[in-house]
């Protein structure tokens, strides 16, 4: 539950190794949180940020649990952990995700499946696990980091982007049907973001950083949005690539 | 299971933190125990007039019983001994209503009369007169609890002391109450002899107050906007019952009348923000130039001198919808400078409370999260959205702490776990009888889960 303040007691973030994931929870974070769980594949990979938010701000619990997207019969009992060890859960963030190598000649030398599995079955899986736990404590705020790949799928990453397209309307569906329960599930959508994620290719047009959609996310929960872009001039531009013709969508698609 | 059953929002005084809880009227025993036996792993929790100022009374997901009074809930009052046995649905107001007339007070009372018998053994409530008479559960000589069991168990603080002494203070953690038995007071009349006097600032405003022990009752309220040499001053009502003979111009026939009506009521939402440091502070003059600058005694009734927030029905609405909190703690004797520090930190803050209530608190009983213990504490209204506040609390609740106080629980928004095992130093012991007494962990609350009570 949020205290009489109006601060949220826990956050937690899966995949706590993400840039872009960090980012969120120290925008969101205040004095008077009392814990931050840190659910990551690797927990070696986030101690240096663990000591961060508790040099920040004493007193706070920092608790690193193991997670994997792909463990799909692991996420109840996670979640179930989690609880038993700090209470009711008030906002998760899912920051989870990969974006695979090249596509070559045959999509299934590459690990095609596997991104696919992460981005979209771990996404069912793991948000299924949190909204359940959320629904019975009849409170909570989900945040999905989506991604506007999924918008209009490339040939340059079909796998990554029709993996994020399903996860999100999974997302979309999922948030319609919590409405009336207390609990809410809000979805980023991303342009390219500069994080460890794309730090081997180009900047695409509208390019943007782990803390502008660490803001932006933190608005629309204040605001209690249900999609938020970022930048928030993607939503135009990408209503207008969703309509192009398919010649023309080639063209640009090629360029990203 | 209740999945199906609709869901109501339900939040304490404050207005804040809301949550959404499965409400059943708890009219009789077997529509308790069969909303226990529909409860899911939310578990359930009592909840009596709602005026605890956080969420002790709520419980998101799960189920809460509204313990209640529809004006046919009992009292039966032994007449030779003032012992009253009431249900705990009863409340202080009902109480005085019916037997002030008859020279019967209650024992305690807080700043309002809306509260429940249950209520006040559950969060052993204090008045003003802590220092002679102890808090609430003091005066309790037997309390009926339904265990999580479906059990009716009679406790006394002598056949079963930890039980008894572990649900009063126990924030509903240990049943339902379905009544107690309590010692009323005797008085002759209903009006109260008052002796108001002013403080020029906290140093004096103590100094005063070392003298309360020749008081039965006695209260300061302190101006928490003034600064500099005037900072922490203010005006310190003290008092008792009076007498027959105290009332000149009242006859003997009415000398006990009782009359609990409201005044007027609050708009019904202010808008937030109405209440910002000018307001208070043009407020707050007014209100220390009102006292008399020389001791002065007067008569008023007992809701003058108690209760004149009841005046004005649903007040707390004057704080706007982001609601309010109440910030309440006490620290020991001894620790005064800490005491100054705290307000001149929340006067440098300007945090906007109106008045400040100052007490000095006289021994603790054996409740292990029994709020009073000697010392002094203070309790101020804070709007709720001012954003600086966590920061204001966090700084000043490590002070409380340090000094070895702590904070009250039926006031309490935002303290975290660890603030309770620092000021509770019999928690642990709680702990174990709790859970005793509850195996099934069928008793919880949102305070409950916020500060991990009862998990242990
Ligand atoms: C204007 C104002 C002034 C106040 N002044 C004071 C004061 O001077 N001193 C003081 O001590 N407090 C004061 N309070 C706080 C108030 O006295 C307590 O919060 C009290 O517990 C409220 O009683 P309630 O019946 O409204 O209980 P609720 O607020 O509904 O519940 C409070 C707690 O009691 C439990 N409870 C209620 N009924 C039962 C039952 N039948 N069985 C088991 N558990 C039960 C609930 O689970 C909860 O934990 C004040 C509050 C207000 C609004
Ligand atoms: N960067 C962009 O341009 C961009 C744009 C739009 C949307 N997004 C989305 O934003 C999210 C965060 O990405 P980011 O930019 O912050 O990149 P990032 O730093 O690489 O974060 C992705 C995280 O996912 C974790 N992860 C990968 N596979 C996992 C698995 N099987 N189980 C658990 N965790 C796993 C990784 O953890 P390890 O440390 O263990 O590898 C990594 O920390 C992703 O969902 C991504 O799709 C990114």
């Amino acid at each position: 539950m949020e205290n009489g303040l109006g601060i949220p007691q826990t956050i937690a973030l899966f995949g706590a190794s993400s840039e872009i994931g960090q980012a969120v929870i120290r925008e969101i974070m205040q004095v008077g949180v009392a814990n931050v769980v840190l659910a990551v594949r690797n927990q070696a990979s986030v101690t240096q940020f663990k000591d961060e938010l508790q040099g920040t701000y004493p007193g706070v619990n920092v608790s690193v649990h193991q997670f994997d997207a792909l463990e799909f019969e692991s996420h109840d009992g996670l979640i179930a952990g989690i609880v038993t060890e700090v209470g009711d859960i008030d906002v998760a963030v899912a920051a989870f995700g990969v974006l695979g190598g090249e596509p070559c000649e045959s999509l299934l030398a590459t690990d095609a499946v596997q991104v696919a599995q992460v981005n979209y079955t771990g996404t069912v899986s793991l948000l299924g696990a949190l909204a359940g736990q959320m629904q019975r404590q009849s409170h909570g705020k989900i945040v999905y980091i989506s991604s506007v790949a999924g918008e209009r799928v490339r040939r340059g990453n079909p796998v990554y982007g029709s993996s994020k397209a399903g996860a999100d309307a999974f997302a979309q569906g999922l948030s319609d049907r919590l409405v009336g329960s207390g609990v809410t599930l809000m979805i980023v959508r991303p342009g390219f973001v500069a994080s460890k994620m794309t730090a081997h290719l180009k900047p695409a047009p509208f390019a943007t950083t782990p803390g502008a959609v660490a803001v932006a996310t933190a608005k629309g929960l204040k605001s209690g949005r249900r999609i938020i872009w970022v930048p928030g001039l993607l939503r135009v531009v990408f209503s207008v690539f969703r309509h192009l013709p398919l010649p023309i969508w080639r063209k640009v698609a090629a360029k990203g | 299971m209740n999945a199906n059953r609709e869901l109501s929002r339900l939040s304490g005084w404050g207005n804040t933190a809301p949550s959404m809880c499965h409400v059943v009227d708890a009219s009789g025993l077997d529509t308790i125990r069969a909303a226990i036996d529909e409860s899911n792993a939310r578990g359930v929790i009592a909840r009596g007039l709602g005026r605890s100022y956080g969420a002790p009374a709520q419980n998101a997901g799960g189920t809460v019983l509204l313990m209640t009074d529809h004006g046919d809930s009992s009292i039966v009052l032994d007449h030779m001994t003032g012992l009253v046995t009431a249900d705990a649905r009863v409340s202080l107001e009902r109480l005085m209503t019916e037997l002030v007339p008859q020279g019967w007070f209650v024992p305690v009372t807080p700043g309002t009369r809306q509260v429940t018998v249950g209520g006040a053994i559950a969060s052993d409530i204090h008045g003003k007169n802590h220092h002679v008479d102890g808090s609430f559960g003091d005066h309790v000589v037997k309390i009926t609890l339904l265990t999580s069991e479906g059990d009716v168990r009679v406790l006394t603080p002598n056949e079963s002391s930890s039980e008894f002494w572990a649900t009063v203070g126990g924030m509903g953690l240990t049943g339902v109450i379905l009544n107690a038995t309590f010692k009323m007071i005797p008085i002759t009349t209903s009006r109260m002899r008052v002796e108001t006097s002013r403080a020029e600032n906290l140093s004096a405003l103590m100094a005063a107050m070392q003298d309360d022990r020749n008081y039965r009752y006695s209260v300061a309220w302190i101006d928490l906007v003034a600064k500099g040499t005037r900072m922490g001053r203010g005006v310190l009502t003290r008092g008792d019952h009076a007498s027959l003979s105290d009332l000149k111009s009242v006859d003997e026939s009415s000398a006990l009348e009782f009359n609990p009506k409201t005044l007027l009521s609050a708009p019904p939402i202010f808008p937030t923000g109405m209440l910002n440091k000018w307001t208070v502070s043009a407020f707050n003059e007014l209100w220390f130039r009102k006292a008399p600058a020389r001791v002065h005694e007067s008569i008023e009734t007992i809701g003058a001198f108690f209760h004149p927030l009841d005046g004005v029905r649903q007040w707390n609405r004057l704080y706007g919808r982001s609601g309010f909190v109440q910030y309440q703690f006490v620290i020991p004797f001894g620790a005064e400078d800490t005491l100054e520090a705290i307000v001149q930190k929340l006067s440098a803050e300007n945090c906007a409370s109106f008045l400040a209530v100052l007490k000095y608190f006289g021994k603790a009983n054996p409740g292990p999260l029994s709020f009073p213990m000697e010392g002094w504490t203070l309790a101020l209204d804070v709007p709720a959205h001012g954003g600086r506040m966590a920061a204001v609390f966090a700084e000043v609740d490590e002070l409380v702490l340090r000094a070895g106080g702590r904070h009250y629980l039926a006031k309490d928004a935002h303290i975290r776990p660890d603030a309770v095992v620092r000021g509770y130093p019999r928690l642990q012991e709680w702990c174990e009888v709790q859970q005793r007494m509850d195996p099934r962990r069928m008793w919880q609350s949102d305070l409950a889960r916020r500060l991990r009570l009862t998990t242990g």
